[in-house]
Formats: structure tokens, C-alpha cells, sequence
């Protein structure tokens, strides 16, 4: 059995590494589409790693260690998330390692590496791009926080696979507290994945820019696992959206041919959250950063009322 | 009684319980909400979710007048009152009126602490009740006092009539959650006051704006008699 979990483990890890540059590009494809414009190739984004890979560093003369180390760090961190998360299979080596808190505690962990990787050379745009990803990081991580709590409540442990295990064995049991953790959710990962109504992921316009502006000063293999790293941590954010709120398929054993199932609907679920991601992307406007305290409070009041909701609608059972 | 039945009495509670949690849901996002055009959807989205609501209630319990209502609520507060609305704001031209008393994110926090309060008074209250979707009074007290909050927090004159029409969807739900909804001849009632009031302040509306050139609701404060 364990050795299966290793197999799946392996697996979930190395599809989570291949896939993430995929995601982005069926999202820009799908976005190009809906803003008639014509779509770059799928693979658009291996291209780019690879030609960023094979450019020279070049370093600022005042660069600290620390912003060498930075994308490694980055990259790390991001690699650890997507593997924790139960994508395949809820039977996994890695699952004890980190529960929900500190899946939460790792990306927090990379937003500090990449904020003062921002700051390090000192340029302005840099600190600005860092203070603004500590502001959206600080409102978001509670909202967060209280939407893993929610589905917590409802499984009794705050271990991911756990949650994922119990919202998958139970048959047809419909949770409304699971309606507003969704939402919440949404908005969070919006926020967190420098998306639309809070960032451009495609600006090149300095004012605007919250992510694009601490990596400014990157390039060569440091962007390329930069870049690999956000590819990452989006999938591991969509992984999570569907592991809480549509965990059909999700087997909880290892076996080859759960996998094979598991894969498959993984990959038509991925798909389709890609293409609302780009729906979203395409109906909204970007909102002025001052509105993004708004736009993350209604985050956290919406996660909030689903533990309330849980707890009169769904304990009395 | 059936396995079947049983089963499907759950499945029902369950898609009521989703349904009531939706419906706070749209109460919150019409209290966030700026613009009066989406306003008016989210209030048609509410009705909407009302009718489904009722018409699993009616179902579930086999009480065939609350197919009557959910009918009701289905023409007059998914298709009259929204149409009703959209025309009239096309003719008085306000489509994007956003002015709030409070700020919207404090707003949202005295709707949180409201939703507290309301799921703590509705506690003994459904502890009585012996119907399916018990549960859900409180959310329908929740529902309820959100809109008041909203009809005190908005300065404008449509924002607060909206405000006040999902007051009654609120009131018509806490109605069926609890009793399994009126009898016939006081919702046909409701209704049709609810309609005629519809219209009484469409033509108020008009008579406001020609009076101050608004339907900002605080020039009235200023009207004396002379």
C-alpha cells in the first residue's frame, strides 16, 4: 500500500510540474478567444521557459544572495504546495507532512522570498510591487484561512486529504456552507494568483502592476523558475478548488486504474475551471488597488457567514 | 412510508437547506451591490431561488397550494416587479446611482453581527417549528433584517423600494419555512399590495425627481410646511 502512495506521490508531483505551464496557456488560449484576438500556441508557455533557461543571469551590482536565492526558495515552496494537494489520489507520502494551515503557511512563506526579492535591488517599482503583494497577501491569507476552517468544520480534521477523503465518500450530501466557502475561494485565488479584478498578469503598464513589478529585475533561469513557480501555484490553487468543492473522482485508494480514472476526470475538470478562469478574466475589469481591501473583506464576511451557516444548518443533523 | 419517499424527503431538506444558504448569499451581494441595474438581477435571482425553493417544499410535503404561491412568486417577483423595474429606471435614467450612508464594507459587518443575531433569536423559534426546513428560519430572519439594513444604509429612492421588495421575499420564505407558507387568501393579499405598491412608488418616483431633480430620499428631510 505504501508503496503505491510513493507511485502516486511520484506521479502527482511530476504531472503537477508538467501540467502548470499547460494550465496557463489553455487560459490565455481561452482568453485570446473570447477577446477575439488570435490565440498563441498551447505550448506558448514551454517556449518561453525554454528560451529563459538557456539566457544568461544577469545580476544587479548590488544584488544581494538572497535574491539569488529567492527563485529557488520561490520554486521550492510552490513545488511542496502542488504535491500536498490531493489532486489523483488522497493516499499520499507527502500528505502528513503539511496540513491545511501550513499549505496556508507556504505560500505565505514564498510571498516573503518574493517581496524581498522585490525590495533587494532597490529599484521603486520593485518595493511598490512588494508592498502591494503584502497588502493583498495579508487580506487574502485570513479569508483563506476561514474557508479551510469551513471545510474543516464539516470533516473534523484540517488535514487535506482527510477533507478531501470525507467530502468524497459521502454520498450526495449537499452542503450549503460549501456554496459560500466556494465563492470565497474564488475570490481569494483571483487575489493570490495576480488574476483580473485585482491584477493584470499580462500588464506591462508599471503603475498597475502588483506581480509583474517585483520580478522586474529577474532573468534568465531565475524568471523561468519564477514564472514555472506562479504556473505552479495556480494549479495548485485550481487542484484545491476542485478537491474541496468538486472532489468527484478523487480515488482514495492508489491503485493503477484509480489513477487512470482520477487523471482523466482531473484533466476534463482542470479544463473546464481554466475556461471559467478566462470567462472571469474576460467579464471583469481590473479594479483600482484601493478596492482590493473591499474586494478580499467580502472574501473573509463570506467565508465567515459559511462557518455560521455551517453551524445552523449543518450540525443539527 | 417508503424508502424512496424517506430518500427523498433528505435530498429535499438538503436542496431547501442550499437554497435558503443561497438566498443569504444574494442578500449579502444586493447589500455589497453598487449599481441599481444588478441590483435588479440580483433581486429577479432572488425570486427565482424563492420559486425553487418553494416548489421543493411543495413537493417534498405534497402541500399543493404552495404551488399556487410558488406560481405567484414565480410572475410577479421573477418577471412583473423586475420588468417593472428595469423600464423604470430606463425612463428616469438612473443606472448607475451609488451613493451608500455608510460605506459598503462596514455595511458588511453590521450584516455579519445581523446575521448573528438573527441565527441566535431564530434558535428557540425553530426549536418549535416541526416542519422539514426548520433550520432555515433563521436564514429568513437573516434575510429580513439585511434588507432593512440595506433600505436604511441607501440614500437613494429605487435602491430602497428594491430593498423593501426583497424584504417580502424574505418574509414570504421565513413564511413557508416555518407554517408551510399562509393561507391562500392572505398571500393573494400580500401580493397584490405588494404589486399596487410597486406602482404607487413608480409614480412617486417620478414626482420626487420632478420636485428636486433627485431621488436622493434625504431633500425630503428638508420639506416643511409653510
Amino acid at each position: 500500500m505504501n508503496f503505491y502512495a510513493l507511485i502516486a506521490q511520484l506521479i502527482e508531483l511530476v504531472a503537477a510540474l508538467l501540467l502548470a505551464p499547460l494550465l496557463v496557456g489553455w487560459v490565455n488560449q481561452c482568453r485570446a478567444w473570447l477577446q477575439n484576438r488570435t490565440a498563441p500556441p498551447l505550448l506558448q508557455t514551454y517556449f518561453t521557459l525554454h528560451k529563459l533557461f538557456r539566457k544568461e543571469v544577469l545580476l544587479a551590482h548590488n544584488a544581494s544572495p538572497l535574491f539569488r536565492a529567492a527563485p529557488y526558495a520561490i520554486f521550492a515552496c510552490m513545488a511542496l504546495a502542488s504535491a500536498i494537494v490531493p489532486t489523483l489520489s488522497t493516499n499520499l507520502i507527502l500528505a502528513p507532512a503539511a496540513d491545511a494551515i501550513a499549505f496556508v503557511g507556504l505560500f505565505a512563506l514564498a510571498r516573503v522570498f518574493i517581496a524581498l526579492a522585490g525590495m533587494d535591488v532597490g529599484t521603486s517599482f520593485g518595493s511598490l510591487g512588494s508592498r502591494r503583494e503584502m497588502l493583498i497577501g495579508f487580506l487574502a491569507e485570513p479569508a483563506l484561512l476561514m474557508v479551510f476552517f469551513t471545510a474543516s468544520l464539516i470533516s473534523h480534521s484540517t488535514s487535506l486529504s482527510s477533507i478531501v477523503q470525507t467530502l468524497t465518500r459521502t454520498d450526495l450530501i449537499i452542503y450549503p456552507s460549501l456554496a459560500f466557502a466556494g465563492t470565497a475561494f474564488t475570490m481569494v485565488s483571483l487575489a493570490e494568483n495576480a488574476r483580473v479584478p485585482v491584477d493584470n498578469p499580462t500588464t506591462h503598464l508599471e503603475l498597475t502592476m502588483i506581480h509583474e513589478a517585483m520580478i522586474l529585475e529577474y532573468s534568465g533561469r531565475h524568471l523561468a523558475l519564477i514564472e514555472w513557480a506562479a504556473s505552479l501555484k495556480l494549479f495548485a490553487y485550481s487542484c484545491l478548488g476542485i478537491a474541496l468543492f468538486v472532489p468527484f473522482g478523487i480515488s482514495a485508494t492508489a491503485l493503477p486504474t484509480d489513477l487512470l480514472l482520477a487523471a482523466s476526470c482531473m484533466l476534463i475538470k482542470l479544463a473546464i475551471g481554466g475556461f471559467v478562469l478566462a470567462l472571469i478574466e474576460t467579464l471583469s475589469a481590473k479594479m483600482r488597488i484601493f478596492r482590493a481591501p473591499e474586494f478580499l473583506g467580502t472574501a473573509f464576511l463570506l467565508a465567515v457567514l459559511a462557518m455560521l451557516v455551517h453551524l445552523l444548518l449543518e450540525t443539527g443533523r | 412510508m417508503t424508502p424512496a419517499i424517506i430518500l427523498s424527503d433528505a435530498l429535499g431538506g438538503q436542496l431547501i437547506n442550499l437554497c435558503a444558504a443561497i438566498m443569504l448569499l444574494l442578500g449579502f451581494a444586493m447589500l455589497a451591490q453598487r449599481r441599481i441595474l444588478s441590483l435588479i438581477n440580483l433581486f429577479m435571482l432572488q425570486g427565482a431561488v424563492l420559486f425553487t425553493s418553494t416548489v421543493i417544499v411543495a413537493y417534498t410535503t405534497h402541500q399543493s397550494h404552495l404551488y399556487w404561491s410558488a406560481g405567484l412568486t414565480l410572475s410577479l417577483k421573477v418577471i412583473a416587479l423586475p420588468y417593472i423595474l428595469h423600464r423604470l429606471i430606463r425612463k428616469l435614467s438612473v443606472k448607475w446611482d451609488v451613493e451608500t450612508i455608510l460605506n459598503i464594507p462596514t455595511t458588511m459587518l453590521v450584516g455579519i453581527a445581523l446575521v448573528v443575531v438573527a441565527f441566535n433569536v431564530a434558535q428557540p423559534i425553530s426549536q418549535l417549528s416541526g416542519t422539514i426546513m426548520r433550520a432555515t428560519i433563521g436564514i429568513a430572519l437573516a434575510c429580513v433584517l439585511l434588507s432593512f439594513l440595506m433600505m436604511i444604509t441607501r440614500s437613494k429612492a429605487v435602491p430602497q423600494v428594491i430593498a423593501f421588495l426583497a424584504m417580502e421575499n424574505g418574509l414570504f420564505f421565513a413564511a413557508t419555512s416555518a407554517t408551510y407558507g399562509m393561507p391562500m387568501v392572505v398571500e393573494l393579499g400580500i401580493a397584490l399590495d405588494v404589486m399596487v405598491g410597486m406602482v404607487i412608488f413608480g409614480v412617486f418616483f417620478f414626482q420626487i425627481r420632478q420636485q428636486f431633480d433627485s431621488l436622493d430620499i434625504r431633500h425630503m428631510e428638508r420639506i416643511k410646511e409653510e
